[in-house]
């Protein structure tokens, strides 16, 4: 078993373009599986557009500004990170790296906020005032919450595996490298999923 | 053959098996990262889960035997149905050939030492068991087992008071450790082929586990995403599927057939690699048609992907979207008839030795056949609509999954059993078996289908008089078949501990893990071989029994 490990591990530090084509193969999966409610979206929006355009106007436009800065801001500053690493400078790859999750942390307490004055308000599945609600309104809100909600469980996923990197960085791990690069990938992968959920949401009023 | 030279033809007391490594006793093997330990692992697991699946197939037939209430309710007949197929489909079926065989092999096949992430492999395999875990827990606890059929379908999986919950979450885990073992068997395709060994270098059965693994990296998410929502409906209330809230249900469909049509894919594609390394090996020929059988795994791969409104041919899609969806449904027909063409081609004028391995394929064959003609008669719009819904469809997919995938995992398991246990089992009880088995399948699953010809509905825990005859003919069918299949396990069980011990190639293979010892060493390879031939090249080849 040992030994196993030991040369596959070694095949693994040596063949970088495999541990990133796996990683890229998961994305594809992530891709997919977001892939499947947007297909949802576009029919109830085909069908319901009207009603998608009266329901997006209540969400705020502008906490929603702030998250998508806050994520774009943290793409960069990972994709910093990373390259701060492959030149050595380990200290501004952790900085950069700091900042990163704080970024991300940031977003989460916003969509806190954003989500819990909308249940204060009844608008949430099952919530009195939504059942009221016409049916494309019920639609958008419950594919608000659902792919928003899915959307902020990749982003929690997110900081806790940026912070595990963090912790290998700093111990001085010498495989980090390639790991930061695949975390980044999928730093990237939650950021460019809100890219398009921001739009769909607010700014089709 | 430039593979180096390995001492002995003879058992190799230093194998995979008896290894020492850091860990010890059971350990050893749970917190293995040997590809060739977690095979043995899922072998385990998956043939368990056949048992008990195939144990509620027994006494839903045993039902069947007499009119009205015969051994149990309605209810538990419907959490009969739905455990059956969800256990067959999630459980065995799915993972079945690629988990177990694609894990021993796959490696070895391509002159590798691993799998390219031996931990994420451990990780896949423990999915599986959370997964199987929790159908169990759901089985258990809770208002009562699930009673929806395997395919989940809304509005009633929304709003049944049984434990669907729980259900769908086990078959969301399954589906990741589904997607994990596929994206590790491309990774290692791509990335860990000998030297030497070219794309078309590669022996067929990675070629369709290749395929396979695109279609579980591809199309798993997206019943995952189903599957999560339904959950979300039944948790929070969310009505994405829910008529009263807006939603739609048939939509669900959609989304559900987008993953497990090209699923029915991830099951046989494995299969016919199976079947064309078996072919050659035992008509002693190249194969006939390479790169088409290759190619045709691709083929099948893609338009399977593109036919799963076939299963909606009644749920009030558009007629046109119907008649595109037969259209697309008959062309799969051409890539699999290439490759059945193919594999009769190959046993042309070859030296055909009849061992049983040979023989599981050949009946492979003739049951995929008529699993393959009566798929087309259901993608035919008209027929379509006679035959929906009864058991025409279910013994069409008995005959594709069972006759095609099942038998095809028997002959995998009688092919390698050799090389992963250096021990051979009866022959004579093996070929005995398979005579019990086809009896006893035709028996249940012909009757079935002329029964559902006119007119006897699927998931019915009673029928009317006029069915009675072939209820029990298929009933007594089931009891063949049970039978033996008790007898093929029992045989090669004990021969894992008491078969007679054999050489390192005793059928004569000529692909790569012939040519190691038997049972394979911890690392496989002494050396990284030089691939310089083709998979099939028997010239060379030296038999040692």
């Amino acid at each position: 078993m040992n030994q196993t490990a030991n040369v596959t591990s070694e095949m693994h530090h040596s063949d970088e373009i495999g541990a990133k084509l796996g990683m890229w193969l998961f994305l594809f999966t992530e891709l997919l599986l977001f892939g499947g409610m947007f297909i949802l979206y576009a029919i109830y929006r085909a069908s319901h557009s009207h009603e998608f355009f009266l329901a997006a106007s209540e969400l705020d436009t502008f906490i929603g500004t702030i998250n998508t800065l806050a994520l774009l801001t943290s793409s960069l500053t990972v994709a910093l990170s990373i390259e701060a690493l492959r030149r050595g400078n380990r200290k501004l790859s952790i900085t950069m790296l700091i900042v990163t999750i704080l970024l991300g942390i940031i977003f989460m307490i916003n969509k806190y906020f954003e989500w819990s004055a909308k249940i204060h308000h009844g608008i949430y599945p099952g919530g009195e005032v939504l059942l009221r609600m016409s049916d494309g309104e019920m639609l958008f809100f419950n594919l608000y919450y659902v792919m928003t909600g899915l959307h902020g469980l990749h982003v929690l996923v997110g900081i806790v595996v940026l912070s595990a990197m963090l912790l290998f960085i700093t111990r001085g791990n010498q495989s980090s490298a390639i790991k930061l690069e695949n975390s980044g990938l999928y730093w990237h992968l939650v950021d460019i999923i809100w890219i398009f959920l921001f739009p769909l949401f607010y700014l089709i009023s | 053959m430039a593979l180096p030279a390995v001492a002995g033809s003879e058992y190799l007391e230093e194998n995979y098996l008896t290894v020492k490594g850091r860990f010890r006793g059971i350990w050893s093997w749970l917190l293995s990262t040997d590809h060739k330990r977690i095979g043995i692992l899922y072998l385990i697991c998956i043939i368990t889960a056949f048992l008990a699946a195939v144990a509620i197939g027994f006494l839903m037939r045993l039902e069947q035997l007499n009119m009205g209430e015969t051994i149990v309710s309605a209810r538990t007949y419907n959490s009969f149905f739905t455990l059956h197929g969800v256990i067959m489909v999630f459980m065995f079926i799915i993972p079945g050939i690629p988990a177990v065989f694609g894990n021993f092999f796959l490696p070895i096949q391509i002159g590798a030492k691993d799998v390219f992430f031996p931990r994420i492999n451990l990780l896949s395999w423990y999915c599986w068991v959370g997964g199987a875990v929790l159908l169990i827990v759901a089985l258990f606890t809770g208002t009562g087992a699930p009673d929806t059929g395997w395919t989940f379908y809304a509005p009633y999986s929304t709003r049944t008071g049984t434990n669907v919950t729980l259900a769908l979450l086990a078959a969301f885990i399954l589906g990741f450790s589904s997607i994990l073992t596929g994206l590790n068997f491309i990774t290692t395709i791509h990335r860990m082929r000998a030297p030497g060994m070219g794309w078309f270098r590669m022996p067929l059965f990675v070629w369709g586990i290749y395929a396979t693994a695109w279609i579980q990296v591809l199309a798993t998410p997206i019943v995952g995403i189903t599957l999560l929502m339904v959950l979300t409906e039944r948790v929070f209330g969310v009505g994405i599927f829910d008529a009263a809230k807006g939603g739609d249900p048939v939509l669900y469909q959609h989304l559900f057939w987008i993953y497990s049509h090209p699923a029915v894919y991830i099951m046989i594609l494995p299969g016919m690699g199976v079947i064309s390394e078996i072919i050659p090996a035992f008509a002693k020929r190249t194969i006939f048609g390479y790169k088409a059988i290759a190619y045709s795994s691709m083929a099948i791969a893609i338009a399977g992907s593109l036919v799963w409104g076939h299963h909606m041919f009644v749920s009030g899609q558009s007629y046109l979207i119907s008649v595109v969806f037969s259209a697309i449904t008959f062309l799969v027909a051409i890539p699999s008839a290439i490759k059945v063409f193919n594999w009769v081609a190959t046993l042309y004028k070859g030296s055909i030795d009849p061992q049983p391995p040979l023989l599981y394929s050949l009946t492979f064959i003739f049951l995929f056949m008529i699993g393959g003609f009566s798929g087309i008669m259901n993608g035919v719009l008209n027929v379509n609509v006679h035959i929906h819904d009864t058991y025409f469809v279910v013994s069409h997919f008995h005959y594709v999954m069972f006759g095609g995938t099942g038998l095809a995992l028997f002959a995998a398991m009688h092919y390698w059993f050799p090389k992963m246990f250096g021990r051979i089992y009866s022959k004579k009880l093996a070929n005995i078996a398979l005579a019990i088995e086809f009896v006893g399948f035709n028996l249940l699953y012909f009757t079935m289908m002329i029964m559902g010809y006119r007119g006897m509905p699927r998931r019915y825990y009673d029928h009317l008089p006029q069915f009675h005859t072939d209820h029990v003919i298929a009933t007594v069918g089931s009891w063949i078949l049970v039978a033996g299949l008790l007898l093929m396990f029992g045989n090669l069980f004990w021969s894992i501990f008491r078969g007679k011990k054999v050489g390192m190639n005793p059928w004569g293979g000529a692909t790569l893990e012939w040519q190691i010892p038997t049972p394979p060493p911890h690392e496989n390879f002494e050396e990284v071989p030089y691939i310089d031939h083709d998979p099939y090249d028997f010239k060379k080849v030296k038999v040692t029994r």
